[in-house]
């Protein structure tokens, strides 16, 4: 899933807990949006649960180009 | 007498000045107001110092006019260091500058309010530039020093809270000559890099110097053409800098600005842990709605499914029909069955011995015979006008007198299910007295009950 993707996700998902709370709507259609709705929240918690901690420095070769590299970095010693 | 007379060439003269003057002000603070300030092509800088009395004109060369931080202007009272020096092609002394501070306020601080109103009157600050924070970062870029108390800060809060990010940094000194194209340059480095959504450009706390290079309009300049929003975070809370004026966002304190970050990270997370939470609770309260709907309705079967006595008839209807016809053949077989016994019997009789003595028991039997047909005919036929009589009374037009009524489509086929039409169909509705042409406008296959 995208970051555009996940934006739509959450707006449809925004909208159908409006349409729910609002509660005018047959049951028939309120158990297909809510069925649609448990689905979308799962992919958004995915999603964000989905991303990796990751720290990088830039570095740069001899020809100039950009490259990352791990930096090394320790909290616990940092807090010693 | 001419001969005591000592005569001196001007260069002789202007020679022994020079070493007089020279001699007695190597090294000078001079005060005044700047006027006429005018830089020459050759990078070398022209101007005269004045006071109420008198002018002094002075000189900064090239290489002293890079090094000066505020811009020298017309009117700027400053106070100037150097030597005299005398210009013997053309009879004049001036001072040559070797360091120039304005008079009152520091030279960096009148620098800072010149640069910021330079700046300023460009539009640099205006807060229609500022752009908004993505709402889902995920890779962070940060240029500052990675040796410095700035990056640990940083990434101490970020592992704190859990930020699951991916953070790039771009690393620059951030102070020092030389600091404020690195940081420039590190800014444009993520933003050549891509996929960077959002740059974190700062340092720790320090002296208004050790801040320097976020004041210059190199750092400004490649803040304002960042395509990546920036958050400044230099120094300390109290610490305002150029930097921050342009950035899209000031943080006061480099760990603020990663609190930002991962704040921002940590609000969707639970910003869709509550919508789901809200979608549940919601379907609860509908299911529970529609529950108290049924319990209520429930003893109001008819209600719940105003079709279904009509459905009972008919199926009655369709079960008299065919028991009926079934009786009436039965009854008839049975006659007719009876009758051929009859008749063989009648012919196993020897028509020539037995037809004279039994012409009398023939005619009785088959007087009784006829009448036994005839009495069952009778009876099928009374069974049948009886069966007619209550399949009358189960006919479904019967039930139309109470109101029902009866849908089917052009081809006489009787609707019993919202499925069997469509939209736009064409029905004909059997009242009690007479019938409506109709044109399906809408259907629903599950109705809500106690509306018909």
């Amino acid at each position: 899933m995208t970051e555009l993707k996940f934006e739509d996700c959450l707006t449809r998902l925004e909208e159908i807990v409006k349409a729910l709370e609002g509660g005018n709507l047959p049951l028939e259609e309120s158990l297909k949006v809510f069925e649609e709705g448990i689905r979308l929240a799962r992919h958004c918690a995915k999603y964000l649960d989905a991303a990796e901690r990751r720290i990088e420095i830039l570095a740069k070769d001899e020809t100039g180009a950009l490259a990352q590299k791990p930096f090394a970095w320790d909290a616990a010693d940092d807090e010693a | 007498m001419s001969a005591d007379r000592v005569v001196l060439s001007v260069g002789e003269l202007t020679a022994q000045l020079r070493g007089v003057v020279e001699e007695k002000f190597p090294a000078v603070w001079v005060e005044g107001e700047i006027s006429n300030f005018k830089v020459y092509t050759s990078g070398h800088a022209y101007f005269t110092l004045k006071d109420a009395d008198a002018q002094l004109k002075a000189v900064l060369f090239r290489n002293r006019v890079r090094r000066i931080r505020f811009e020298p202007e017309d009117g700027l009272h400053v106070m100037a260091f150097g030597s005299i020096e005398v210009y013997a092609q053309r009879g004049e002394y001036q001072l040559v500058i070797e360091l120039l501070e304005p008079r009152g306020v520091g030279a960096l601080q009148l620098a800072f309010e010149q640069l910021k109103t330079r700046l300023g009157a460009e539009g640099l600050f205006d807060q229609g530039r500022k752009r908004p924070l993505p709402r889902f970062p995920r890779k962070i870029g940060i240029v500052t020093s990675p040796s410095g108390a700035a990056i640990r800060d940083m990434l101490r809060v970020i592992s704190r809270r859990f930020g699951e990010l991916h953070i790039v940094i771009a690393p620059a000194r951030v102070q020092g000559a030389g600091a404020a194209e690195e940081v420039a340059q590190a800014i444009r480095d993520l933003n050549a890099l891509g996929g960077v959504d959002v740059l974190i450009v700062g340092r720790g706390g320090g002296s208004l110097e050790d801040l320097w290079a976020f004041n210059e309009e190199v750092v400004a300049r490649a803040i304002a053409a960042s395509k990546i929003p920036v958050i400044s975070a230099v120094g300390h809370e109290v610490d305002f800098t150029i930097a921050d004026f342009v950035a899209d966002l000031r943080a006061p304190t480099p760990s603020a600005a990663a609190e930002l970050v991962v704040r921002e990270k940590q609000a969707l997370v639970e910003g869709v842990a509550e919508l789901h939470a809200r979608l549940e609770g919601a379907m609860r309260r509908r299911l529970e709605r529609q529950r108290e709907r049924l319990t209520a309705t429930l003893g109001r079967r008819v209600l719940t499914d105003p079709a279904r006595p009509l459905r009972d008839l008919e199926r009655r209807v369709d079960e008299a029909r065919r028991r009926l016809r079934h009786a009436a053949t039965a009854s008839l077989k049975r006659a007719a069955h009876r009758f051929e016994l009859a008749t063989a019997a009648l012919r196993s009789a020897s028509p020539f011995v037995r037809l004279h003595g039994n012409r009398q028991r023939l005619q009785t039997v088959n007087a009784r015979l006829t009448v036994e047909i005839a009495r069952t005919l009778d009876r099928a036929r009374h069974r049948l006008t009886a069966d007619a009589g209550r399949l009358d009374s189960l006919s479904p037009l019967a039930v139309l007198g109470r109101g029902y009524s009866l849908t089917r489509t052009p081809d006489g086929r009787v609707v019993r299910s919202a499925r069997e039409v469509a939209a736009g169909d064409a029905v004909r509705v059997l009242l009690h007295r007479g019938s409506l042409d109709c044109r399906v406008e809408a259907t629903r296959e599950h109705d809500d009950g106690t509306q018909v």
